[in-house]
């Protein structure tokens, strides 16, 4: 049972991270056979910042998390948690952690309670912890009168409270999210994001990764974008938009058929024009001047939106708009 | 267990769980018995089930065979089966043959469960856990099953008369090391099966249902063409029903066979065990 051989922190994985630092990782590659899924990424998350990744599908987001959360092997490159290396000290990383996986796998056959009771006895919890603790935990994600329930009996929304609630049986200061709000309704997500809040005002660690680039600007202190495994951008969502974006964008819809020819008549208008099938994007620090510029070249759009830039035009711009199966 | 103040002193501090440290070293050390207590709680969930046909269906068989086919064979002579009633002939082997069908379910189906159907080994392999002690506490729970299964299923043999010798009771150990000598090597194949093509039905009726009729279960194995007899030689039933006859009425087989049974049941479940935790491992850290 003890395959994992106890080594001091720090042994494997080069010095102990700066003070104050979580998770160092540098260089950091996973490769299955000829694939590689993380491709050198390295970055460090300071204590108590709630840092994101971002990244299309297959990007190399759930690997890279779960290589942090001690649960598979890194192929090169060092990785350091609480200045530990996952891969000699897997169950010591682990015992700093809560994690909420991409896929729920609460225990269906037991009632909501006793998932949590029982998860926290993978820790070593005593009884007379756990079952105050899981009805505290119960509370927080506003599932008291549920604590009883079947876990198939819950909605999607209370599954993801649920694993939620788990992960926090440990008191763990690290969180590590995989998409923890992918599937639920707008009131749930919300819901989520105001619990997540609190756990990161307790001063817990947040590590997530989500599409939802609402969901990033509302949560990620700071965040890296990531594409086929490499980091395309690393900022604040502010700093992000600023680098990346213009502060506004113009939407503009002359119909299906003029858009794809309109480009040249609107060209030299704001600093950066993106035809799509269906609108067009014109980038400008100043979109309201930009829209009447538009006005005086005679053109006149069905529909247009002057809006500010969000951290989806970033993304896009990074990942580019092609579909990743 | 109890973190109780004690009378007289201030409440108890807060609610604190014990640190990352203390929780890492607790389950490197308890972490199987930590998962085999999630395993037995799951299984609590059908109690009732398990208890019924641990009790019916020993009873059913020893009706059936004891009392219903026992007065035919019964009158061909005890001599065809070693001078002992065919009741007392079969028990052992009703026993044996009952942990290792046992164990061809827990090993299966609950296995496929945890890697995909209900992904349940997923979360504890994000707990301190271990995959060799996920892998260990499935064990260890169903060890635990079969050992109380067997004990009940003997004090049925024992009560319809079957079990004459005084170290009989031996039979419960015997069924629980045949039952892991077969589940064992099953649940690393279980382990290594990612989709569900029916395998697990074909297991049951082209291997389990094979080894329980061949396996010297019913009549003595060398009654069997030699084109058949080979069935019992491979079969963890056949080792197991021999060792327990051995057990329960001093059946006479010499020394050295009686030890060949012990190592071949003993080594694969041992051989068993070891696939099972490699492909826990390879399984969960993909």
């Amino acid at each position: 049972m003890h395959n994992e051989a106890i080594l001091p922190a720090g042994t494997r994985a080069g010095s102990p991270p700066p003070r104050g630092t979580v998770i160092a990782a540098e260089n950091l590659t996973k490769r299955y056979g000829d694939v590689v899924a993380v491709d050198g990424i390295s970055f460090t998350v300071p204590a108590g910042e709630s840092f994101g990744l971002l990244g299309p599908n297959g990007a190399g987001k759930s690997t890279t998390m779960k290589m942090i959360g001690g649960v598979t092997g890194r192929t090169s490159g060092s990785l350091n948690i609480m200045g530990l290396d996952p891969d000699s000290s897997g169950p010591e990383v682990r015992a700093h952690l809560g994690v909420v996986p991409q896929q729920d796998n609460l225990d269906e056959e037991l009632r909501v309670r006793d998932n949590l009771i029982v998860y926290g006895r993978y820790f070593g919890l005593p009884m007379s912890y756990l079952r105050p603790k899981a009805d505290e935990l119960l509370e927080f994600a506003q599932l008291t009168d549920k604590a009883k329930s079947k876990v198939d009996a819950l909605s999607g929304g209370m599954k993801r409270r649920l694993t939620i609630a788990r992960s926090l049986i440990n008191e763990p200061h690290i969180l590590l999210l995989d998409e923890p709000t992918t599937g639920l309704d707008p009131q749930a997500r919300h819901v989520l994001w105001d619990r997540l809040f609190r756990l990161k005002e307790q001063g817990v660690t947040l590590i997530l990764t989500t599409h939802y680039m609402d969901e990033a600007e509302q949560l990620c202190d700071r965040l890296i974008v990531v594409d086929k495994g490499r980091i395309m951008a690393e900022g604040s969502p502010a700093r992000l938009i600023r680098e990346h974006s213009t502060r506004e964008v113009v939407e503009l819809r002359f119909g299906s058929e003029r858009n794809a020819t309109i480009g040249a008549e609107l060209d030299g208008i704001g600093e950066r024009l993106e035809v799509l099938p269906d609108r067009v994007l014109i980038y400008a620090d100043d979109g309201e001047g930009a829209l009447e510029q538009v006005a005086s070249r005679g053109l006149r759009p069905l529909t247009s939106l002057v809006r500010r830039s969000s951290l989806e035009d970033v993304f896009l711009r990074l990942t580019g708009r092609s579909l990743v199966d | 267990m109890t973190e109780q103040g004690l009378p007289g002193l201030p409440s108890p501090p807060a609610l604190r769980a014990h640190g990352p440290a203390v929780a890492a070293a607790k389950a490197r050390c308890w972490g199987a018995f930590y998962f085999a207590e999630q395993v037995l709680r799951v299984m609590k969930n059908y109690g009732w089930s398990i208890l019924m046909y641990s009790v019916g269906q020993p009873v059913a068989y020893l009706f059936a065979m004891g009392v219903g086919l026992a007065t035919l064979v019964d009158g061909q002579g005890a001599a065809a089966f070693g001078g002992v009633s065919y009741l007392t002939f079969i028990a052992p082997a009703l026993l044996v043959s009952a942990a290792v069908m046992t164990a061809a379910n827990e090993f299966t189906f609950p296995v496929m469960a945890g890697f995909k159907w209900r992904r349940t080994y997923f979360g504890p392999h994000a707990s301190p856990l271990t995959p060799a002690q996920i892998a260990a506490g499935h064990i260890m729970a169903v060890t635990l099953r079969l050992l109380l299964q067997s004990a009940v299923y003997f004090a049925a043999v024992a009560l319809f008369g079957a079990a004459p010798s005084g170290g009989a009771w031996a039979g419960i150990l015997v069924a629980t090391l045949a039952g892991l000598a077969f589940g064992l090597p099953l649940m690393a194949y279980s382990a290594s099966i990612t989709e569900d093509k029916g395998q697990f039905a074909l297991v049951m009726r082209l291997i389990v249902m094979p080894l329980f009729l061949f396996s010297g279960t019913f009549f003595p194995l060398d009654t069997l063409p030699l084109a058949v007899r080979w069935i019992g030689w491979i079969s963890p039933i056949w080792h197991g029903t021999e060792l327990g006859r051995v057990a329960s009425y001093g059946y006479q087989e010499p020394p050295l066979l009686t030890l060949v049974h012990v190592a071949v049941l003993a080594a694969l479940a041992v051989a068993g065990w070891v696939l099972t935790r490699r492909r826990f491992a390879a399984r969960l850290g993909q």
